[in-house]
């Protein structure tokens, strides 16, 4: 893997953990506020639940679409 | 509820068994050697192997549990869902190319690509046996489950045709058998999952007395007490003293429960419950036997809503939004199981189910279910079981030995990545419509309030006999994809890991595949033991066990050797072992483990909280960082770079 599909997938790791971490947090200690009903409505913690899904879903291709491959036959660079 | 089995089930249960072992018996010409029985050569297109993950992955606990968990309670089965899915962001942004360029059949190879240590192989097997068996038991109790209503045997027949099934297709023809299976789950699982959700959407809601066999349940009152409630009540002797039951005589002469629900303003309702009871003499249902003759009776089928939104009948179709809209302004009757069974005169037991009206924006909120209830309350043991949940949840995907070892049958890392995001993208859209299913199943009135892993093949049976038929057959299909591969990385590990590498038996390559077919056996035959042995236990609970096993063993090493230079085969093992060790400790010592495996009191269990991951998984990281500082100054640094 490439330093910078590494440095990329640590980058987009930590966005998407702040994220969850942000939906455990809300259930976990404030609760109450995930009833709450802001649009269409719907609760927070379905909006926020599908948020999540569709958000992995979108760092994915987004990693996907960033990512360089070596071209064939150059030497792998190992970052770790 | 008493099953009849459904021909049609049977024919397309049939078929779908039938092409299984077909294509198992036309594609095990392609594996005799160990690559292609271990990693089908490395050759399986990444966008096969993307739904293979799906199919792999999307496990019995996905399917059965966890629509079963939302059916039940609600909201709170869809975190699971979204621990699910978020585990696979670090499978792809962290695990997935380094797995694909340093392994090459098992999850240890890749931990042990620096080292060449035995001790590494040895701790890595072991733990891959553990959580593949952690993991099994629920797939194992899903088959029982499903076969049920399905072919009408009971629970064990279910258990021993999978086992028996998977071991044919893993036995015949290795990984590119299990891949295509698990490819053709996957693919059908999610698009007739979508086919289910479209149709719970076009059909809306509607509001009911009862579920789908026209039982109308009796409401008497609100009274200002019991008595005034209209029924004549029989006496409270035995058990039936200081519980919140009544019971009453009808005029068939039929014993019927009645749960006692006060309100805010001391005004009492009486709604009519269901009971099963346990006797020398058999088992009666709602005070009869149990049967299907004049004078007998079976539970009746529940899951309903009572009021909709203006008090109108029924909504007509709804869409994605309005669907939740419309549920979060209605009332919906949840049956609950009576925390004790009631000791009868004659020595028998009743289990006591009965009907809890629920405002819909509870059903919509976490908190609800019992694994959950812990974010409602003020102790801070409760708070961290949750927090300790979703962390395991998080991190044990990218740390389960099956899903790991389906990177070595791509041919690159790039095929490795490519095949992850398909997999996100499928996984993650059936994790969608779990939450439509959950809750289309919630108010169907198919429920078996007995069973809530059968929440998703009586949703179906209750829309169509196809549609269950087929939803059935996917489902036990999606017990064989996950099963083949938890058996494959456990014949793998204990092959090349344990065996050849550990106990240095020198095998050739064709005797490698013989002990594998040989091993896969003997795995199939535990886990159909434990399959029958667990019949009683959420799917979802049982899985979420494996996640934390899988995530405090393997994880802290995995991440570690991928990231830091200063990571020694002492500190590895170490960390294996204390993180498996510890998190199995944790869990058999548990308030969970305590009430649902041993029959206790969880006032007796040794640990304040039932998961572990928030204490094991930073425990793994914790003891490789440490023995590795202490060992690192006695590794060469050849040994270091790998070299």
């Amino acid at each position: 893997m490439s330093g910078w599909n590494a440095r990329l997938g640590v980058v987009l790791f930590c966005v998407y953990s702040l994220m969850y971490a942000g939906f455990v947090f809300l259930n976990a200690f404030w609760p109450d506020s995930m009833e709450r009903t802001p649009w269409a409505g719907v609760n927070w913690a379905i909006l926020y639940g599908f948020g999540l899904i569709f958000a992995a879903f979108a760092l994915a291709i987004l990693y996907g679409l960033l990512c360089h491959d070596p071209s064939p036959g150059s030497d792998v660079e190992d970052s770790h | 509820m008493i099953y009849e089995p459904s021909w049609l089930a049977i024919g397309v249960f049939t078929l779908f068994v039938g092409f299984t072992l077909g294509l198992s018996f036309y594609l095990g010409r392609n594996a005799k050697s160990s690559a292609g029985y271990f990693a089908a050569h490395g050759q399986i297109p990444w966008f096969v192997n993307g739904i293979a993950f799906a199919g792999d992955y999307l496990s019995a606990a996905s399917f059965l549990g966890i629509c079963g968990m939302i059916a039940f309670y609600g909201y709170d089965g869809f975190l699971y869902s979204i621990g699910y899915l978020a585990g696979w962001i670090v499978a792809l942004f962290v695990i997935a190319e380094p797995m694909k360029r340093f392994g090459k059949f098992t999850f240890a190879d890749a931990l042990d690509a620096r080292f060449h240590s035995r001790g590494i192989k040895l701790v890595a097997g072991i733990s891959t046996l553990v959580v593949s068996l952690f993991y099994l038991i629920p797939q194992m109790v899903g088959a029982g489950v499903l076969i049920q209503p399905l072919l009408g045997f009971p629970h064990w027949v279910g258990v021993v045709l999978v086992g028996a099934t998977v071991i044919v297709i893993v036995v015949t023809a290795g990984m590119v058998s299990t891949t295509y299976v698990q490819f053709l789950k996957g693919s059908l699982l999610v698009f007739f999952a979508a086919i289910l959700a479209w149709i719970i959407l076009a059909r809306g809601f509607e509001a009911k007395l009862g579920g789908n066999d026209g039982y109308a349940f009796k409401v008497m009152g609100p009274a200002t007490s019991v008595e005034a409630c209209g029924v004549e009540l029989l006496p409270a002797d035995g058990g039936w003293e200081k519980i919140p039951f009544v019971r009453s005589r009808d005029a068939d002469g039929r014993i019927v429960v009645w749960h006692v629900e006060t309100n805010s303003a001391g005004e009492v309702t009486l709604r009519e419950s269901q009971t099963v009871t346990q006797t020398v003499s058999g088992v009666f249902v709602n005070g009869q036997p149990l049967g299907r003759k004049p004078g007998e009776a079976q539970l009746h089928p529940v899951g309903y809503i009572s009021r909709l939104p203006g008090d109108v009948q029924s909504t007509g179709g709804l869409g994605p939004l309005s669907f939740f809209s419309t549920l979060q302004q209605s009332e919906v009757v949840l049956w609950e199981k009576a925390k004790e069974k009631v000791a009868e005169a004659d020595g028998g037991f009743t289990t006591i189910y009965y009907p809890k009206l629920t405002p819909g924006s509870r059903v919509l909120r976490p908190g609800e279910h019992p694994t959950f209830q812990g974010i409602r309350s003020e102790k801070i043991f409760d708070k961290l079981n949750f927090l300790s949940l979703m962390l395991a949840l998080f991190c044990g995907t990218a740390s389960l030995p099956h899903i790991l070892i389906r990177y070595y049958t791509v041919k690159d890392e790039r095929s490795a990545r490519r095949s992850t995001i398909v997999g996100i993208a499928s996984i993650g859209c059936f994790y969608v419509l779990t939450l439509y299913l959950g809750l289309g199943a919630m108010t169907s009135g198919a429920l078996d309030v007995t069973n809530s892993n059968m929440a998703a093949p009586l949703l179906a049976k209750g829309l169509s006999e196809w549609l269950f038929a087929i939803i059935s057959a996917i489902a036990f299909t999606t017990v064989l994809g996950t099963v083949s591969g938890l058996i494959l990385a456990s014949s793998g590990a204990v092959t090349h890991d344990l065996l050849m590498n550990v106990l240095g038996w020198k095998l050739t390559d064709h005797e490698q595949v013989r002990v594998a077919k040989l091993t896969s056996v003997v795995v199939g035959a535990v886990a159909i033991v434990l399959g029958i042995l667990f019949e009683k236990m959420n799917v979802s609970y049982l899985v979420g066990w494996a996640f934390s096993v899988a995530a405090s063993a393997n994880l802290p090493s995995l991440v570690m050797v991928l990231f830091w230079q200063g990571v020694t085969r002492q500190g590895v093992i170490a960390a294996v072992a204390v993180g498996m060790t510890t998190s199995l400790a944790w869990i058999l010592l548990s308030a969970e483990s305590y009430t649902q495996v041993y029959g206790l009191s969880a006032a007796n269990a040794w640990v304040p909280f039932s998961q572990p991951g928030i204490i094991t998984i930073p425990l793994g990281f914790l003891t490789l960082v440490a023995v590795s500082l202490l060992t690192g100054r006695n590794i060469s640094p050849a040994v270091v770079d790998g070299t």
